[in-house]
């Protein structure tokens, strides 16, 4: 009962946010020099001044900007996010829908695999901290995390797609006889293209978590639970992993649960090495062209994916943790 | 008409035969066919064609929509889905006759109510295009008869004809009454050109398939397929392992590292002079840069052809003028500024500017000269071509600082506010010497071409008349008087143009290099039955 209050509270605070992260958005993006049609218009020698006026008073950019403004949110009340400034005049969810897919299978195999490598390498580290292995993997992840991924991308492209022969350079899936392939050449012929992709996009991220990881298990490590754990002889592999490690991963909560928008964010980098059709892509060309739609469209999906990412690792802490539980019953 | 335009078509293909890489083929006939990867970095936007202004939309709707005019490979005009035109009262009035054998991809003839319904469709102001300026000076336009289509300008216009490019048709069967900019012909076209559209999937590739009922002949390759890779670095790497046949390279790419055997066998480069120029332009409402003789004296302290040596590594020729030299517009005997630091330096003294206090810097009333370049990120050879001229100057007392911005930011708070002393940019070149809209004095108001703020009251007059004139060999002297007086006034210093330069794998033959570059006979390409790679179902 007491959790479900909290849940509303905690809910009701979203939507104001929601709407004043939309507000500052909009207005800010407006400041940036240049209009949607600069790429179209500018330095086009076809183009005339009543053209320009014409393509404004279309696009609804002669009204004042709160107008504009009013405008959108209205369209939005309606799950509405309007047309793209793009030539192709496209509906900016048609546009962002068609990308998101690649993304999320991207992001989430990335985020599968930082997991499963970070988390056994920090708490290997955290307990035999100052050993050879918890120096030499720290200097590793952030040699990872230092190097920058196109150099990291374009050496891996090299050695396995040119040298080696093993690996496709890029793109999704093959392009030719692709349609002929069987459901498991279809699947065998995508790994091989994501591979190097969620390779690449992992290595940045291991730092963090490993680092994290690590960190709160040294903290963990040094309770008295633990002396306890130890002084009831039970086997270290327990100690370590059912007593210690429980409550360290509760700080990873919160990383996870802000790590979600990020499962749509994608990188324009390792997108445009890979050739990949992500999020990241559209975005990036559309701030340089100005697509106000497009940019509102998905920082609309952003913002909501990290509140609710936000509120999900309280839930989560909450119920994973019993101390922050009582804290609400006996807080208010 | 047509029979004569076919024949020389031929006869001009006969003549330039022998000469290229592929001649070694044994005589048995070009085969069907294969396909052809080709990588770009961008995708296409929108494939109607007045809708975009992107080069890959058009690259793309080129090969779907063909146009009443097309330029053939010496850059003439000629005929396409029109057969012949007549040109009456002056230039004022164009017919054109259209071919009778045309059919749109799903069946239905092509007639000039297609072209009339274009017009009306450009000129139309809910159309939100970038083109509709040429067509504003048309008067009025009808149909004759199904194959005869008559537009009167209000005044003669010699970039008329020109204009009449596959901008202007659209099958008006399907779009008649319906909202153009929401129309699925965007994404999924349906033309009359040598291919047509099989799948588009966003910024991952483009496939076309070649149109079999195609009024000039079948393509002999049976699919065209444009990968969009946006580095270029891994377009490469594609290349290399043969998972694209056709990319433009850069030249350190060009010179350095496809001389494998590798690349000797299995691909074949080209180079061209590609439709663009690159300047150093000044604005002229800056004192600094008032005196004819200061722009003068820092053409002359600007080492061209080191430029071309050092960015382009010589892929390129030293600029005279507003023109490429292959153009049959082109005045090769303009005043020239070679490198010439001790004119240069005569020059600005003449002007007034000396190093009095001996700092090294030249200066005049207690002022130094110094000025800030503005140009575009992201584009390395405008960058390395700032520099070298930084270094240039640097050598005859002129301190020059560079800045690099974002492109939007660029144009609308610096070339547009008028915010600038001197920028490196380039134009592209279009077919037509017309250059009006970046030279008139007309065109220096807020956002028009001739941000410089050029002035020159015969130029104004020439470009006047050279518009109005129809006479290649009149038009031709026009233009040339305009050239030899930029060339004496340097409103820019004209620095390069640069070259294309292409790799092709080497199993497509039939490539013709030729002054408009390799593509204008792709449908014509082929590869031998036992060399083909991709077998089409």
């Amino acid at each position: 009962m007491a959790l479900l209050l909290y849940l509303i509270k905690r809910f009701a605070v979203l939507i104001p946010t929601f709407l004043g992260i939309t507000l500052i958005s909009f207005f800010v993006m407006h400041l940036a020099p240049g209009e949607p049609m600069s790429l179209q218009a500018d330095f086009n020698p076809k183009m005339t001044p009543e053209m320009r006026q014409r393509l404004r008073a279309q696009y609804g950019l002669d009204k004042p900007l709160y107008v504009q403004y009013a405008r959108w949110l209205k369209g939005l009340l309606v799950l509405d996010l309007g047309r793209s400034f793009a030539p192709d005049r496209r509906p900016v969810w048609q546009k962002i829908k068609e990308r998101l897919p690649v993304t999320l299978l991207i992001n989430g195999l990335s985020l599968i695999l930082i997991i499963v490598i970070a988390i056994p390498l920090g708490v290997k580290a955290a307990v035999e901290q100052n050993s050879l292995f918890d120096q030499a993997t720290t200097v590793l992840v952030f040699l990872g995390y230092a190097a920058p991924a196109f150099w990291i991308a374009l050496l891996l492209m090299l050695f396995f797609g040119i040298y080696l022969g093993w690996l496709p350079i890029s793109g999704l899936h093959s392009l030719m006889g692709y349609g002929q392939m069987a459901w498991w050449q279809k699947t065998l012929d995508w790994s091989k293209h994501l591979l190097l992709p969620v390779l690449v996009s992992s290595i940045g991220g291991l730092a963090g978590l490993s680092r994290y990881t690590r960190s709160s298990m040294l903290e963990v490590l040094r309770q008295d639970y633990i002396t306890t754990a130890r002084a009831k002889g039970l086997p270290e592999r327990v100690v370590v992993y059912r007593h210690a490690l429980r409550n360290a991963l509760l700080p990873l909560i919160t990383i996870l649960g802000l790590s979600i928008p990020g499962l749509i964010g994608g990188s324009v980098i390792f997108e445009s090495i890979f050739a990949i059709p992500g999020v990241g892509q559209l975005m990036w060309s559309s701030v340089m062209a100005r697509d106000y739609p497009v940019l509102m469209g998905n920082l609309v999906i952003v913002s909501i994916l990290t509140l609710l990412g936000n509120l999900l690792a309280d839930i989560g802490y909450a119920l994973a943790d019993p101390r922050i539980r009582t804290g609400i019953q006996s807080g208010d | 008409m047509r029979s004569l335009l076919s024949f020389l078509f031929l006869f001009l293909l006969g003549v330039h035969c022998p000469c290229l890489a592929g001649s070694t083929e044994q005589h048995t006939g070009p085969d069907y066919g294969d396909a052809i990867l080709v990588g770009s970095i961008g995708d296409a936007s929108n494939l109607i064609p007045m809708l975009s202004s992107d080069a890959t939309s058009h690259e793309i709707a080129d090969l779907i929509i063909d146009g009443l005019v097309k330029y053939d490979k010496d850059l003439n005009l000629v005929g396409d889905l029109a057969e012949s035109w007549d040109i009456a009262d002056g230039g004022k009035e164009i017919t054109f006759h259209l071919r009778r054998d045309v059919k749109w991809e799903d069946g239905v003839p092509f007639t000039a109510q297609d072209v009339l319904f274009g017009f009306n469709t450009i000129i139309s102001p809910k159309t939100p295009t970038a083109y509709a300026g040429d067509f504003l000076e048309v008067k009025s336009a009808q149909v004759i008869d199904p194959y005869t289509f008559r537009v009167i300008y209000k005044r003669p216009f010699a970039p008329a004809l020109s204009s009449w490019g596959n901008i202007v048709v659209l099958p008006k069967h399907l779009l008649a009454g319906k909202d153009i900019t929401k129309s699925p012909l965007c994404r999924r076209p349906v033309g009359l050109g040598p291919f047509k559209l099989s799948s588009w999937k966003t910024q991952e590739r483009i496939v076309l398939a070649a149109n079999p009922d195609y009024f000039d002949g079948r393509p002999y390759l049976d699919r065209y397929i444009m990968r969009i890779i946006p580095d270029p670095a891994t377009m490469f790497l594609e290349l290399k392992s043969g998972g694209l046949d056709w990319m433009g390279l850069s030249p350190i790419q060009y010179d350095r590292q496809t001389n494998t055997p590798f690349f000797k066998k299995n691909f074949r480069k080209y180079h061209y002079l590609s439709f663009s120029y690159t300047y150093l332009g000044y604005n002229l409402r800056c004192p600094l840069f008032k005196d004819k003789r200061v722009r003068q004296a820092i053409s002359y302290a600007i080492d061209k052809e080191e430029i071309i040596r050092g960015v382009l590594l010589g892929y390129g020729v030293v600029a005279t003028g507003p023109y490429k030299p292959d153009a049959w517009f082109y005045d090769p005997n303009v005043r020239r500024y070679p490198y010439d630091p001790k004119r240069a330096r005569a020059l600005l003294e003449e002007a007034g500017w000396r190093d009095s206090d001996g700092d090294g810097w030249l200066d005049k009333d207690g002022r130094p000269f110094s000025f800030t370049v503005l140009t575009n990120q992201g584009n390395s050879l405008r960058d390395k071509t700032a520099q070298i001229i930084q270094y240039r100057l640097k050598k005859i007392g002129i301190k020059m600082k560079i800045r690099t911005l974002e492109w939007t930011a660029f144009i609308n708070d610096f070339i547009d506010k008028r915010r600038f002393e001197a920028v490196i940019l380039g134009w592209t070149l279009g077919q037509d010497p017309d250059i009006y809209d970046i030279w008139h004095s007309s065109k220096t108001g807020p956002k028009q071409l001739n941000f410089i703020g050029y002035k020159n009251p015969e130029v104004d007059r020439l470009l006047v008349e050279g518009r109005r004139t129809f006479d290649r060999q009149r038009r031709k002297r026009i233009y040339w008087r305009i050239q030899e007086i930029l060339a004496e006034d340097q409103p820019y210093t004209f620095l390069y143009v640069p070259m294309a330069l292409p790799i092709i794998s080497s199993r497509f033959h039939g490539i013709k290099p030729a002054p408009a570059g390799i593509s204008y006979n792709l449908i014509r390409w082929w590869v031998p039955k036992h060399e083909q790679k991709y077998i089409m179902p």
